[in-house]
């Protein structure tokens, strides 16, 4: 079982969230050429080792987080708010 | 190397099993080949099998980082089917079964290759409609498939849990009689005892740790042996397919590396005659029974990207709480062993037998769930490919850049999301 330590809910068992995906795509703007939307939509690094990827706590908060966890020894080494803004409030009080 | 035959098996019988020869050999690397193939497991072994056997193209290595066989092609439930719907994919594992049928002929090795019949489960109706396209599509493109009521469901397989108070009652099956499971370490050996008869180096322990470029060619590829230098270099290393390809410097794939789990329990005796599939709600799960007597099943993935060769207990939980559920009767049997597999999951749910866009590069990769049944046909396709230059019709869209087309061979249209294509 991975432990993953919620912002909100503190650690809880992995069972509880649900895998989203690679967290480190950044998805072009609307009208960006067909080729940045295949690279996007379906293109991965798939490293093995450290990677950026989404949770969702969905048996928790709900809330969308991004995780660093590394593929290979599953070693989470940071956990955050994904939404910017949220994040900041919870990490800086403002 | 001996044939196996009646005559040989009987003399040797008497002779205490002394005339037998190692099966194939354990050479060194050579510094040079036609043809280097990445990856012993089914599909590496089986394409230089059909290189060497069909296209005469006998100056051909296999690399392996392991031992031959010791990945996914030991870490499988060993399923053969063909009830795919898809184009490309319809004809492909059509001719994988039509391989399987007579693989233990065509290897002189036992692959004991068992077609006790698929049986997939059906909970309501518009699952028995979807059953019924899927099936008689297979009917009108020359497979066979054919769907099951109720009484005839009980009747072959009695002891499912056909109550009515079951959470998803079944009501009737889809079935492919022709299906059926293999003895996978036997389809490894077969393959490379197959190889090395027609002259095909099988070097194991040697670890590819870079691959040498100049322009738009693959000139060599270094390993824990030493460099070796190829005309042509086929990747056939699912799980591990984009670290490979990160090495040719030749950036992202549409491919994650998930794992998988699968079971067998102590040995019983003859209970299913079948493999059974359970699909709904949520349930994904598949079991039959191996020659030991062994159940062997599994379920989903275990839901987040890893390299690692190693399950978790939630999924393992998910899998007893499916076998329990239409299997009552296995409550209180033992497991023996699980282990887990990683593998290529793509982002259709379907592989990939391609050029790539180095000239003299080709990738066999993204089998998803599906390896096992595939390899025949993957070494087939494969070969035929390295050795003609261009795809074979069948596989004509299932390259990289399918995608770009808009030609997504999508069986479960689950999307772009590469864990949900189990």
């Amino acid at each position: 079982m991975i432990r993953i330590r919620c912002p909100f809910c503190g650690e809880r068992d992995h069972s509880e969230f649900t895998y989203g995906g690679d967290g480190s795509i950044v998805y072009p703007a609307l009208d960006a050429p067909m080729e940045d939307w295949v690279k996007a939509v379906f293109e991965r690094e798939n490293p093995r080792g450290r990677q950026l990827e989404t949770w969702h706590h969905t048996s928790g908060c709900r809330a969308w987080l991004l995780v660093e966890r590394d593929t290979m020894t599953h070693e989470i080494f940071s956990v955050r708010l994904a939404h910017e803004g949220a994040g900041r409030v919870i990490e800086e009080g403002t | 190397m001996t044939r196996f035959n009646a005559w040989n098996v009987f003399v040797n019988g008497l002779t205490g099993q002394k005339g037998w020869s190692r099966q194939w050999r354990d050479p060194e690397p050579k510094d040079h080949y036609d043809v280097v193939i990445v990856g012993a497991g089914l599909h590496g072994l089986a394409t230089a099998y059909y290189l060497a056997k069909k296209h005469g193209v006998t100056k051909v290595a296999v690399l392996e980082k392991g031992w031959l066989g010791g990945g996914n092609a030991g870490r499988n439930t060993t399923i053969v089917r063909s009830n795919y719907f898809m184009p490309g994919n319809r004809a492909f594992y059509e001719h994988s079964l039509e391989l399987w049928e007579n693989l233990s002929h065509e290897l002189n090795y036992n692959v004991m290759f068992s077609q006790r019949a698929h049986v997939s489960l059906l909970h309501s109706p518009a699952a028995v409609d979807g059953a019924a396209r899927r099936y008689n599509t297979m009917q009108l493109t020359g497979s066979d498939g054919e769907l099951w009521s109720l009484d005839e469901l009980k009747r072959n397989i009695p002891h499912l849990n056909y109550g009515p108070n079951a959470r998803f009652p079944i009501i009737g099956a889809a079935v492919q009689r022709r299906a059926g499971t293999a003895r996978h370490d036997a389809v490894a050996w077969g393959y490379a005892r197959g190889a090395d008869g027609h002259g095909v180096d099988i070097i194991q322990n040697c670890e590819v740790t870079g691959v040498t470029r100049e322009g738009g060619q693959v000139t060599g590829l270094e390993t824990t042996r030493g460099t070796i230098r190829a005309k042509k270099v086929g990747f056939a290393v699912a799980g591990n397919t984009s670290r490979l390809w990160q090495m040719a410097d030749l950036g992202n794939l549409p491919i994650e590396t998930h794992k998988l789990q699968a079971f067998v329990s102590e040995p019983l005796k003859p209970l299913l005659d079948q493999v059974v599939v359970f699909g709904v709600g949520g349930a994904h799960f598949y079991i039959s029974q191996s020659d030991k007597g062994g159940m062997v099943f599994g379920g989903d993935l275990d839901w987040y990207k890893s390299y690692a060769q190693r399950g978790n207990l939630p999924i393992v939980q998910d899998v007893a709480e499916a076998a329990t559920s239409i299997l009552p009767c296995l409550g209180r049997v033992r497991l023996l062993r699980h282990w887990s597999g990683v593998m290529d999951m793509s982002m259709d749910g379907s592989h990939f037998i391609c050029k790539t866009p180095l000239d003299n590069l080709y990738l066999n990769a993204g089998w998803n769930y599906g390896g096992f049944k595939a390899s025949p046909a993957s070494g087939w396709y494969f070969a035929d490919l390295i050795a003609n230059d261009r795809p074979n019709p069948v596989i004509a869209n299932h390259d990289l850049k399918r995608f770009e087309r808009g030609i997504i061979i999508d069986e479960r249209g689950a999307g772009p999301d590469p864990k949900l294509h189990g």
